[in-house]
């Protein structure tokens, strides 16, 4: 029962969240409430925060985005091989060895060109 | 089909597993942690509240409950407010496919091992909206690691589900346990792939040795710095229920699930889970922390190609064995 299945998950995302949101609401019955400009400051080890933390940072953490997204889509064609490869016989294995190997040789591009290095 | 009864019944399960998820999950799972941490320090752990300090982690979650809300001025309200739900519920919907017993499954989804891995991922959204909303630098900066960490470690978290698929030949969680009755448990036939699972895991969970996002000798508490009382319960919760679900998944992959003689099924399952927790509990007090570039290249440059490498060997084995 597919459709099923899916009311399931629906339903758990539905409940899970109101039940997520349970304590934040008795917090907002119970919890004193008593803001000033002082408490309200970004905290930034005692002292006064300067500018705003929406800056530039690392560009490194898109390299790795992006080397990422290639990689994840690639693995979910893996999913539905994974299951049939049995019944399909050598010629599945072979065709997706092919596959992995272009795989393997676009990772192996990737380190050579230096987009998996931090530093 | 009665769609009421059926959706009525699917809130019933849902309220279920959250509460078993918050006090079983989170609530002693934080006891348990600090337990271990002082046995393993030579120390006592919580004592006082409670017989043995059996009810630490109650009081402390009262206290929280009692806690004001402090929104950082800078903060962007809205999302804000968001990250720490969102957290929570993706620890929750991983529970959907986890087989407790023979027929003590939520929904045997026909993807459930794809749909265990999509809901894993979806907590890197949370942590990094929650850095980004706060507008603190450190934050900022404890979301963006955390989410280059959970996605360069979901790539070999994927490969070995895929090698475990590949064996059992289905994608459902009660397919794969059903499949290792007949072969034997996983964690013989498949080890590198258990090997890869619970390295990428515990990185999945920002676990020590992998817990750079919230290193607190750098970052304070990184991408949490600035959430306060209950919300940071949330965030809590949220890698609790995530930590126990890796737990069950590997479980149920690996070590045969419910599968055991004489006890009932659910104390198997249960002691099993309770056996990896520990491990992760066991790692997390041994360990130092890895520096950012030795996590990537151990994610890129070694498990990721061994878990092609292992995926085109089961194959080889398969097809022609």
């Amino acid at each position: 029962m597919l459709l099923l299945d899916w009311l399931y998950v629906g339903v758990f995302a539905v409940v899970g969240l109101g039940m997520a949101a349970l304590p934040l609401a008795i917090v907002w019955a119970l919890a004193p409430r008593a803001p000033y400009p002082q408490k309200r400051l970004t905290y930034e080890s005692g002292v006064v925060p300067f500018g705003q933390a929406w800056a530039q940072f690392n560009v490194r953490y898109y390299l790795f985005g992006l080397v990422f997204v290639i990689f994840d889509v690639e693995v979910i064609y893996l999913y539905p091989w994974a299951i049939v490869f049995q019944r399909l016989g050598k010629f599945a294995f072979v065709e997706m060895l092919i596959f992995l190997v272009i795989l393997l040789l676009g990772l192996a591009y990737a380190w050579r060109k230096g987009a998996l290095e931090w530093a | 089909m009665n769609w009421g009864l059926e959706i009525a019944k699917a809130v019933g399960l849902a309220v279920v597993m959250f509460t078993f998820l918050a006090v079983v999950g989170a609530m002693f799972g934080v006891l348990l942690e600090r337990k271990i941490g002082g046995w393993i320090q030579s120390r006592l752990g919580p004592k006082h509240v409670g017989p043995q300090g059996l009810l630490q982690t109650i009081a402390d979650t009262v206290k929280l409950l009692q806690k004001e809300h402090i929104t950082p001025r800078a903060a962007d309200v809205a999302i804000f407010n968001t990250a720490p739900l969102i957290v929570a519920v993706a620890g929750l919907m991983d529970w959907i496919v986890i087989p407790f017993g023979p027929t003590l499954i939520v929904r045997d989804l026909n993807i459930g091992v794809v749909f265990f891995a999509a809901m894993a991922s979806l907590t890197v959204v949370g942590i990094l909206v929650g850095g980004f909303a706060s507008n603190n630098k450190y934050s900022l900066l404890g979301g963006l690691r955390s989410a280059s960490q959970m996605i360069s470690y979901e790539l070999p978290l994927a490969m070995a589900l895929v090698a475990v698929a590949m064996q059992a030949g289905t994608l459902s969680t009660l397919g794969i346990v059903n499949a290792q009755a007949q072969r034997g448990w996983f964690v013989f036939l498949q080890f590198p792939a258990f090997v890869i699972f619970l390295i990428a895991a515990t990185a999945e969970v920002n676990r020590v040795p992998f817990d750079l996002p919230e290193a607190e000798s750098e970052l304070v508490a990184g991408y949490f710095s600035e959430y306060t009382g209950m919300r940071f319960a949330l965030f809590q919760l949220g890698e609790y229920a995530e930590m126990f679900a890796m737990a069950a998944m590997a479980t149920t992959l690996f070590l045969g699930g419910w599968r055991g003689p004489l006890l009932p099924p659910v104390i198997w399952f249960l002691l099993k889970m309770y056996l990896i927790v520990f491990f992760l509990m066991w790692t997390r007090w041994t360990f130092p922390r890895l520096r950012l570039d030795q996590l990537l290249n151990l994610s890129w440059k070694l498990l990721l190609p061994a878990g092609l490498i292992w995926i085109l060997i089961t194959g080889f084995f398969i097809t022609f064995f």
